[in-house]
């Protein structure tokens, strides 16, 4: 779910004039539901897509392992310590995946890691709020996840190879995710009083921002139609959202847990919960990376990769030597 | 302060089997390469054995000559044991 | 298996947890995305020994404490781990060095540990001893790398040698109560496993073109109780809710 739409208007982008017949003979292998390969020909506005979006998606669950990664050392049994390393630990690797994937069209790791420690690249808006309990991890697992298996189970089937093959393996990866964070949350509700009160807090904090994660309504949101045709991306974001309420809502009721919103309720003739709007101008100043952690996490990255570079540094110059000595 | 260079991962499930493509990882040589592979791509039991092989070393067939590496092979249905129609009795052969 | 026994199964155990609770601090802040995912794996292993060891602990003491109960609500004083595993991560060549160090020491122990006549010790160990040679591999990969790379890369291993090498001697100090555990046939003197050591370590200075250990002054005292300013810190952070929230589970 990491791959909403964030900008308002597309950057301004260069115009390609592509040539019309292979235009359309890419147009109809998408349309028959066939898979594009990094060395087919592609209509440079799709690879631009692409790029935006995956590199997007991947830098989301990079920036997205330090919000949990904040309780990690603080973890409150040796078994939740390591489901929590565990889970962490499978993020990084969907963001290394997802880089991959969008590196078969070529622009480097690197140059996509530059474009987000510059601000010129966007993450899931999600990750800019801070986990400020224990039950924020469960929070987490259980809104967090489950909103990005809505977005990302359609995905397996996109229409870039690369990409649905990471998605595939994403996917495997993630179904302990929401559960485990499900489960974190069962035992917080079954617990003490004090328990109980983070559950409910966790909840009241996680809930609009996990309703934002589906992006701006559809009529609003750029580009739409024509990812949509690309299949690179399946379902619409308001249609992604209500199904997340709809599915949602019981389980709360489950944990015992008030979903922080006075106006859901069930619409019997629709046959979907209706719930309250969404504060839209908080979203958007999010987008803008004015989020409440939003400067905390950028540090870090920059903190991570900066500190990092003797280090890469160093194994390159080692390998060189070795070569050298080889060659000589 | 530049990035390791990309190797492409592939992974044995188990004995027996071919080893398949698994995904890629960055690394500085292959030693370090088939570490990161490990550590990415089998952590939940997904392998017996290991390749690297650096991505600039793959040589790829060119897609745009599809039709005519691979289109030839079509016609040649003589090479499917289906093509041969036998007598009932010897026909599990 | 005797009380004092026990109390130096948790030297074993409090290694393994206190430095994979230091690998955690290391999560997605990592030099790479790869060598986070690596480092992540060392501390999955290092968590599953402690969890293993401190609950066979906790079981044979017989008065109803698990490996929580142990990790979650002793202080720093009843903690039993070498004062080199509490050391603060560091740059990353500390992390290594750190690393390299203890799985220097812990490969032959638990090599030893897999015969011990103690069957669920030697089942731990057999399980232990194959995440620990890897911890070897990897730690030694990285030290030569590290060694043979850069200028900076040399200069600052060896700095990070330069500040752990102090606290070995108490990664093999002979406790009162691992001597006792030795004279059962448990377990061999830690002395007996320096020469496992010193060839180990050697080759892998060799290796990253590091000089030999220059004697010093040893700091000494984790298996008793007394230890770096730094232990108390990491169990004020680990252990922060089962304290304020004794009655709870999780």
């Amino acid at each position: 779910m990491y791959t909403t739409e964030l900008e308002k208007q597309p950057a301004p982008a260069l115009v390609t004039i592509e040539d019309p017949e292979r235009l359309a003979a890419f147009e109809a292998r998408v349309a028959a539901d066939e898979y594009i390969e990094p060395n087919d020909w592609m209509p440079e506005a799709y690879r631009r897509t692409l790029v935006r979006q995956i590199s997007q998606h991947a830098h989301s669950e990079i920036v997205g392992m330090l919000p949990e990664a904040n309780w990690l050392t603080r973890a409150p049994s040796l078994k939740r310590k390591a489901i929590l390393l565990a889970k962490i630990q499978d993020e990084g690797g969907h963001g290394l995946y997802l880089y991959c994937a969008a590196e078969t069209l070529g622009t480097s790791r690197e140059e996509m890691i530059e474009a987000l420690h510059a601000g010129r690249a966007k993450y899931s808006t999600i990750f800019n709020y801070p986990t400020l309990n224990w039950a924020d991890i469960g929070a987490i697992g259980w809104l967090v996840d489950g909103a990005a298996i809505m977005n990302q189970v359609p995905l397996q089937r996109t229409s870039y190879g690369p990409y649905a093959r990471a998605m595939v393996r994403i996917c495997k990866e993630e179904s302990f995710h929401q559960r485990q964070g499900y489960d974190l949350l069962l035992t917080m509700v079954n617990g003490t009083p004090a328990q109980r009160a983070m559950a409910q807090d966790a909840l009241n904090r996680w809930w609009w921002p996990a309703l934002m994660m589906f992006g701006p309504p559809d009529d609003n949101s750029p580009n739409s139609a024509q990812s949509m045709r690309w299949r690179i991306k399946r379902e619409t974001n308001d249609e992604l959202r209500q199904k997340f309420v709809d599915a949602t809502v019981p389980q709360a009721e489950l944990l015992g847990l008030t979903v922080p919103d006075p106006d859901l309720r069930w619409n019997e003739e629709r046959g979907h919960y209706d719930f309250g709007s969404i504060n839209w101008d908080e979203f958007y100043a999010v987008v803008r990376g004015e989020g409440p952690v939003a400067r905390e996490r950028m540090d870090a990255r920059r903190a991570a990769w900066d500190n990092g570079a003797w280090v890469r540094d160093a194994a390159a110059a080692f390998e060189a030597k070795r070569a050298s000595r080889k060659a000589a | 302060m530049k990035d390791w260079p990309l190797w492409e991962v592939f992974v044995r499930a188990r004995g027996g089997l071919d080893h398949r493509h698994a995904g890629s990882v960055h690394a500085p040589d292959a030693d370090m390469a088939l570490r990161h592979a490990r550590d990415t791509y089998t952590r939940r039991m997904e392998g017996v054995s290991i390749w690297v092989v650096r991505s600039a070393d793959i040589v790829a067939s060119d897609p745009a000559k599809g039709e005519a590496l691979f289109e030839p092979a079509a016609s040649k249905i003589y090479r499917h044991p289906t093509f041969y129609e036998l007598p009932e009795a010897v026909n599990h052969m | 298996m005797q009380p004092n026994h026990i109390e130096a199964l948790l030297e074993v155990a409090d290694d393994s947890l206190v430095l994979g609770q230091r690998l955690c601090e290391w999560c997605g802040h990592a030099p790479t995305i790869e060598v986070d995912l690596s480092l992540s794996n060392l501390a999955l292993d290092l968590i599953g020994q402690a969890t293993l060891l401190l609950d066979y602990a906790g079981e044979r003491e017989g008065q109803g404490r698990d490996a929580d109960r142990l990790a979650f609500h002793r202080d720093a004083e009843a903690f039993r781990n070498s004062m080199l595993v509490e050391q603060p991560n560091g740059d990353f060549a500390r992390t290594v060095m750190r690393h390299f160090l203890f799985a220097a020491y812990a490969n032959p122990l638990f090599e030893a540990l897999t015969s011990s006549p103690d069957a669920r010790l030697a089942e731990i160990a057999a399980k232990s001893i194959k995440e620990l040679r890897y911890h070897l591999e990897y730690a030694t990969d990285w030290l030569e790398r590290l060694g043979q790379g850069t200028e900076e890369s040399h200069r600052r291993v060896a700095e990070a040698y330069d500040w752990h090498w102090r606290f070995v001697d108490d990664l093999f100090f002979d406790s009162e109560a691992w001597k006792s555990g030795a004279e059962s046939g448990l377990w061999p003197l830690r002395a007996q496993l320096r020469p496992a050591f010193d060839e180990t370590l050697n080759a892998g200075l060799a290796r990253a073109g590091l000089a030999e250990p220059k004697p010093v002054w040893p700091i000494v005292g984790g298996r008793l109780g007394k230890h770096s300013e730094h232990l108390s810190s990491l169990l004020a952070t680990m252990q922060v809710l089962p304290r304020a929230h004794p009655e709870a589970t999780w």
